[in-house]
């Protein structure tokens, strides 16, 4: 299992041909106190950089971009009643959505965490 | 919000080193760099102020003293009547009144809060507005008045139902104090200007206090275990829930008063048949609106479901018709409430309290219903 970041603060945590994505803690600090989440529908095909999830504070609301293309498998019903997991619990619990990875040689521009944490340092 | 002039540096409060030490995430504001929240964050700060008391900067707001030439006050109330359709005249030494600054066409200018110190009037005027308010008032008055900005002084609010024990403490006339008085007040030895007012729907106080001494008055209340410092995020969310206008967002140049729901705020005696009626700019259209009806008003709005509807979001009377007939003027989400609610335009016939219009969200339309405000309950000591 490795896991990846994007420059736009998204973490992915890959298992074969699946990425589970979320946010990174350094991006729900920067967000505040969230409110609302929402997430796109299982099966929708996704395209690398499209919004995909919308995450909303109490102040603004930010688009979540797909950091690789592919399938929309499941998605974290948990957010909807517990939106404030992304606060408590980024990097785990509130997790957002897992796709079926299109092509494996965009994995190749994302980052591991050290350059991720040089990347917010 | 006014556009900056991204050459000009931001200017800062008194206060400014001090929300930098405790944490303050600053941002640019109406020309100067604030707080939008601290270390607790938004949600808390916002639940606190609520519960306990709250302690906000808004030092960046304009402070005027309107003085009479001929040393009566009668002369400077009338005066300022010639520019805001409010009965400034009965406004009583140590109340205060909330007004517009009105133009030809009946749009608002700004908002502002008229309070009568005995010998001269004192105007809390919007930020982003104070120089353009301070040019109208010259261009207007200075025949009668002497107008006299105090960009000495520093302005706190303390805000929530802990506000009055907290400040007791170094000011004991704030337990005789009731919604919207004003006047001078010492408050811990130091020579302040304290009105029992302020903009989240709580009770509360404001308190203008000369610039060098306001770093020791804020850690002063700080220190109380009651208060917290609360920045701009939490300040919108609260006076959103408690139903009041920002200005440049929900009431502006083009929105009369009556529009924007702001009737109440205009006194019998500026209105048709009143002792004073009229001899406000834009006084005809406004004055016309009372017995007209306006073409449209500012209503409250509580989205289905958890999504916040944001500013700028235009608004349908149902969930298919491409006619828009509104929009959304402040949206977000209420801590207190626990839901997202907004303000918007509609035309008068659907802005009935419990219809149901339409919202357009990321290409999907959702319903909102009509809502009362105050969303949530003031809590003012009348």
């Amino acid at each position: 299992m490795t896991t990846l970041y994007t420059s736009d603060h998204e973490w992915l945590r890959i298992e074969g041909d699946v990425a589970t994505i979320g946010v990174t803690d350094y991006a729900q600090s920067q967000l505040g106190d969230v409110v609302f989440v929402e997430l796109p529908k299982v099966g929708r095909s996704l395209k690398k950089a499209e919004a995909a999830a919308v995450v909303e504070s109490v102040k603004a609301a930010s688009d979540v971009y797909a950091p690789i293309s592919g399938e929309v498998l499941e998605v974290n019903d948990a957010l909807a009643d517990e939106p404030a997991l992304v606060n408590s619990d980024a990097a785990g619990k509130a997790w957002f959505f897992k796709i079926k990875i299109a092509d494996k040689s965009e994995l190749g521009g994302l980052m591991d965490e050290a350059a991720y944490k040089q990347h917010t340092a | 919000m006014l556009a900056r002039d991204d050459n000009s540096p931001l200017k800062t409060t008194p206060l400014h080193a001090l929300h930098v030490s405790s944490g303050g995430k600053m941002v640019p504001f109406a020309g100067y760099d604030m707080p939008v929240q601290f270390a607790s964050g938004v949600l808390r700060e916002h639940l606190h102020t609520r519960e306990a008391a709250g302690l906000f900067d808004v030092s960046h707001m304009g402070q005027i003293a309107l003085r009479p030439k001929s040393g009566k006050l009668e002369d400077a109330a009338l005066a300022l009547e010639r520019l805001v359709p409010q009965d400034i005249l009965s406004v009583a030494s140590g109340r205060q009144r909330y007004a517009q600054f009105t133009n030809e066409a009946g749009g608002i200018l700004d908002d502002l809060m008229v309070a009568n110190f005995g010998s001269h009037l004192f105007l809390v005027v919007n930020a982003a507005c104070k120089a353009g308010d301070e040019a109208h008032l010259r261009a207007g008055l200075s025949e009668t008045c002497v107008i006299e900005p105090l960009p000495e002084r520093a302005l706190l609010a303390l805000q929530g139902p802990k506000a009055e024990s907290v400040l007791a403490r170094l000011c004991a006339e704030a337990h005789s104090m009731r919604f919207m008085d004003a006047g001078p007040r010492r408050v811990d030895g130091i020579d302040c200007f304290v009105s029992r007012s302020g903009y989240t729907g709580e009770d509360g106080f404001e308190i203008s206090v000369p610039a060098e001494q306001a770093e020791r008055l804020a850690k002063t209340l700080l220190a109380n275990s009651d208060v917290l410092p609360i920045g701009l995020g939490a300040r919108d969310s609260l006076r959103l829930e408690a139903g009041l206008c920002l200005y440049g967002h929900d009431i502006d140049t083009a929105t009369t008063p009556v529009e924007g729901a702001l009737e109440w705020s205009i006194q019998k005696s500026r209105r048709k048949g009143g002792v004073r009626a009229g001899g406000f700019p834009g006084a005809d259209r406004i004055l016309g609106q009372f017995e007209q009806s306006a073409p449209r008003r500012r209503v409250g709005l509580r989205p289905e479901g958890r999504a916040p509807v944001r500013e700028g979001a235009p608004l349908f009377a149902d969930a298919s018709s491409s006619e828009q007939i509104g929009a959304v003027t402040s949206g977000g989400f209420g801590p207190s409430l626990n839901a997202p609610l907004a303000m918007g335009y509609l035309p008068t016939p659907q802005a009935a309290t419990g219809g149901t219009v339409y919202a357009e969200l990321r290409g999907q339309r959702l319903p909102l219903r009509v809502a009362a405000m105050p969303f949530v309950a003031n809590t003012y000591k009348r």
